[in-house]
């Protein structure tokens, strides 16, 4: 993975210092509240219902053993032992002290981390596929550019200040894993006709108050001028983008005002003076980051092992496990692995200091080194030898990580909603984990097989909602909590947004709700249909019929 | 004390300021809402100024002014002598569009200070602006910032182009200038150094 050299770890130590001044300026009161909004924002920390909330960035999702260790003593030095991944990959602390804040981004610094925009009107962490390097089906991987990505947006002073938050997603598999449909831009890259790298661009996606899928702003982009060709996109934005009202002021409602004919226009007419300037990226600039994102050391192996065989003729357990949990590798004898943080009745993506290490450690001897974290809220060891599965199995069992659920329907995606964020029309938590504990039965969600739920406590759509196949959003009706459902929402290539399936329910009748879905599509379905086929072959209709009647 | 920072030569220090910032006469403007929220920002090329207050404006007869951009325009032709003498600088707000101004003028650099309103703070337009009139339109002279100007802001308004900054009154404008140096070697180019990190240094392969 990337390592840091001198001018990146002096920025990261410089911020450190800025944002020490800043939150002492604002305890002195030379910051008003209004003032310090933007600055604290723009570093990951909220304001919420209990205690501040500090988001801490996983570039791309990458985290090295010693990072994860890190957090995990961080999460109990300030915090209450446990951390909580979101859907942008990142790490969040739901109970530190602000005037801890500081030191708790020195000790990030140290290990190579930060929270820089993570938060604010700002370009966001960058996010992709989780398997990014390792998939079978990945023609690029994205990484290098990721970083190289990274570091153009960090402290972009132009675009510091934008009219809303700005998301930007890579992807370079077959299989789109990083939603960059539902992105301000999203990058699919590709080879040319050529055999050259090069890049789809998608713009003006987006989830939040009114979902919109993006749109292809460009087909064939080559990888020198991602920057510039970027910056273009981010100044017609910067410019004209609507500051006047929060909820139209993201880049999806500027593209839809000028039609993407217009926009893209506007987009070439800049481009046109930025596209040979310094910020083309060379070969040089793009082989020194990609040399950090090389394959790893792999043995040669066999792609079976008779070890691994017998385990799964022997043991159903790990079997089942292996069956969700288990992905696919480009090197024969590897496999990567989803460690569940989605054990049933416990927040979704919630992790224990305790556990962190657990994972590090299974890294160190099985991962060299590294991990993931994925937009599902899980964390995958990469690069495991097929012989040493079966390890791995028993050591996260042992820790809670290996509840073998990943792609069910138990393997819900959700943000932290009412139980910690102030946006919060409505708890999240407590539905996830009614629904894990009324859908307990593995045999009975394997039946069920590959579905998403995803849960959102309000319209912001941190849980992205609109793209689960079965999608929960928190609602207020006066003053108490409801929960509007949708399905036949769907990420990946073909994505989709979610249709309302009618009025909306209380928290206790949400499994029950579910049930009936499930019902439905049980009773339909034809062999080999996900319950995304079924919904999307007979419509949503006979859903709502049988949840509704009576 | 001055409101004034000044970076000359890579250094900043607080200056007198020797222009006079003639501003519209005062109207009555109506708080607009949107979805139950006071409007905060104007949107980009939203008309804002009356023709009253542009007739209503008075240019003082001598000295060095920085005009509305507004005023400027309407009395172009019979400032030309004053042009010439270097005595009438410019200032726009955010929302207002550059290419009036860059439009009007076969050369920018006839005025030797422009400088940008900023209302709010949180408003990043202006540094598109600093970057636009640096590196597209080839201005040389001052620019300067002036409005809801704090010092976290300054960094990245000099990045952008800026090179003076008149801190907001009830700010210590001795204060906000460490913060132009928050950081000593960014990673993108800009207005201030065009040259990414990747190309100023020798980051090894
Ligand atoms: S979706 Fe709403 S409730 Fe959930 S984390 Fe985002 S802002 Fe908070």
């Amino acid at each position: 993975m990337y390592k840091y050299d001198k001018i990146d770890q002096t920025i990261i130590n410089e911020r450190v210092d800025q944002y020490r001044d800043q939150i002492r300026r604002y305890l002195a009161k030379e910051l008003t509240d209004d003032e310090f909004r933007p600055l604290r924002l723009q570093n990951g920390l909220y304001i919420q219902r209990h205690a501040p909330m500090l988001r801490i960035a996983v570039p791309y999702g990458l985290l090295s053993s010693t990072q994860l260790r890190k957090l995990g003593d961080i999460t109990k030095k300030y915090d209450k032992g446990y951390g909580h991944f979101s859907t942008r990959q990142n790490l969040q602390l739901n109970w530190p002290k602000l005037e801890d804040t500081p030191d708790i981004l020195a000790e990030l610094a140290t290990v190579e981390m930060h929270a820089v925009q993570t938060s604010g009107n700002c370009i966001r962490n960058i996010t992709t596929d989780q398997f990014a390097g390792v998939a079978p089906d990945e023609i690029i991987d994205p990484r290098a550019v990721a970083e190289i990505m990274r570091q153009w947006s960090t402290f972009h002073p132009e675009f510091a200040l934008l009219p809303r938050k700005f998301k930007i997603a890579v992807s370079g598999t077959r299989q789109d894993r990083a939603i960059v449909q539902v992105h301000d831009i999203g990058l699919e890259f590709y080879k040319d006709t050529l055999g050259k790298m090069a890049i789809k661009v998608w713009v003006g996606g987006g989830l939040g108050r009114t979902p919109i899928l993006g749109t292809v702003i460009r087909e064939h982009l080559e990888w020198q001028y991602i920057l510039t060709y970027c910056e273009a996109i981010i100044r017609v934005y910067n410019l004209h983008g609507r500051r006047d009202n929060a909820f139209k002021a993201r880049i999806k409602i500027l593209v839809k005002a000028l039609g993407i004919d217009e926009f893209r226009r506007q987009v070439d007419a800049e481009w046109v003076h930025l596209k040979d300037g310094p910020n083309t990226i060379t070969e040089a600039e793009l082989a020194r980051v990609a040399k950090h994102f090389e394959p790893m050391p792999y043995e040669s192996l066999p792609d079976t092992d008779a070890s691994f065989d017998a385990a799964i003729s022997n043991n159903p357990a790990f079997a089942a496990w292996t069956k969700r949990c288990v992905h696919p590798h480009k090197q024969p004898g590897y496999r990567a692995v989803t460690l569940s943080l989605k054990p049933h009745g416990h927040p979704p993506g919630d992790i224990t200091c305790e556990q962190m290490h657990v994972v590090a450690n299974l890294a160190d001897q099985y991962s060299f080194g590294e991990l993931r974290s994925s937009h599902e809220q899980n964390l995958i060891l990469a690069d495991v030898k097929l012989s040493d599965l079966y390890a791995v199995w028993e050591k996260a069992r042992a820790a809670g990580l290996a509840t073998p659920n990943i792609g069910l329907l138990t393997d819900i995606i959700c943000c932290p909603g009412g139980d910690f964020c102030s946006l919060a029309n409505a708890k999240s938590i407590p539905i996830a984990e009614a629904i894990q504990t009324q859908f307990d039965n593995l045999d009975y969600l394997h039946d069920i097989g590959d579905i998403e739920l995803n849960i959102s406590g309000c319209m912001n759509a941190c849980g992205h909602h609109h793209v689960g196949h079965i999608g929960i959003l928190g609602v207020d009706k006066d003053g108490s909590e409801w929960y509007q459902v949708t399905i036949g929402g769907k990420q990946g290539n073909d994505a989709s947004l979610g249709t309302v399936i009618g009025p909306s329910f209380s928290a206790n009748e949400m499994p029950g709700v579910v049930q009936k879905l499930i019902d439905v599509y049980i009773q339909q379905r034809t062999d080999e249909e996900r319950f995304i086929d079924t919904v999307r072959r007979i419509g949503v209709d006979p859903f709502k019929t049988h949840v509704y009647a009576k | 004390m001055s409101q004034l920072i000044a970076l000359k030569n890579g250094a900043a220090s607080t200056i007198e300021d020797d222009w006079l910032l003639v501003k519209l006469p005062q109207t009555h403007v109506e708080e607009r809402k949107q979805a139950g929220k006071v409007v905060l920002f104007k949107l980009t090329g939203e008309q804002t100024v009356t023709p009253e207050q542009i007739t209503n404006t008075t240019i003082p007869a001598s000295g060095k002014v920085i005009l509305p951009l507004k005023v400027f325009l309407a009395n172009q032709k019979t400032l030309q002598a004053r042009i010439g003498k270097g005595e009438i600088g410019v200032w726009l707000a955010t929302h207002e569009i550059l290419e009036d101004l860059t439009n009007a003028l076969p050369d920018l650099n006839t005025l030797p200070i422009i400088a940008i309103f900023v209302e709010r703070f949180a408003d990043g337009r202006i540094f598109s602006l600093g970057n636009l009139l640096r590196t597209r339109y080839g201005y040389k002279n001052t620019l300067r910032s002036f409005g809801d100007v704090l010092r976290d802001q300054l960094f990245f308004q000099k990045r952008s182009g800026f090179d003076q900054f008149v801190i907001r009154a009830d700010r210590s404008a001795n204060d906000a200038i460490t913060s132009l140096n928050d950081f000593s070697a960014p990673y993108q180019g800009a207005a201030d150094d065009s040259r990414p990190a990747f190309q100023r240094y020798n980051r090894g392969a």
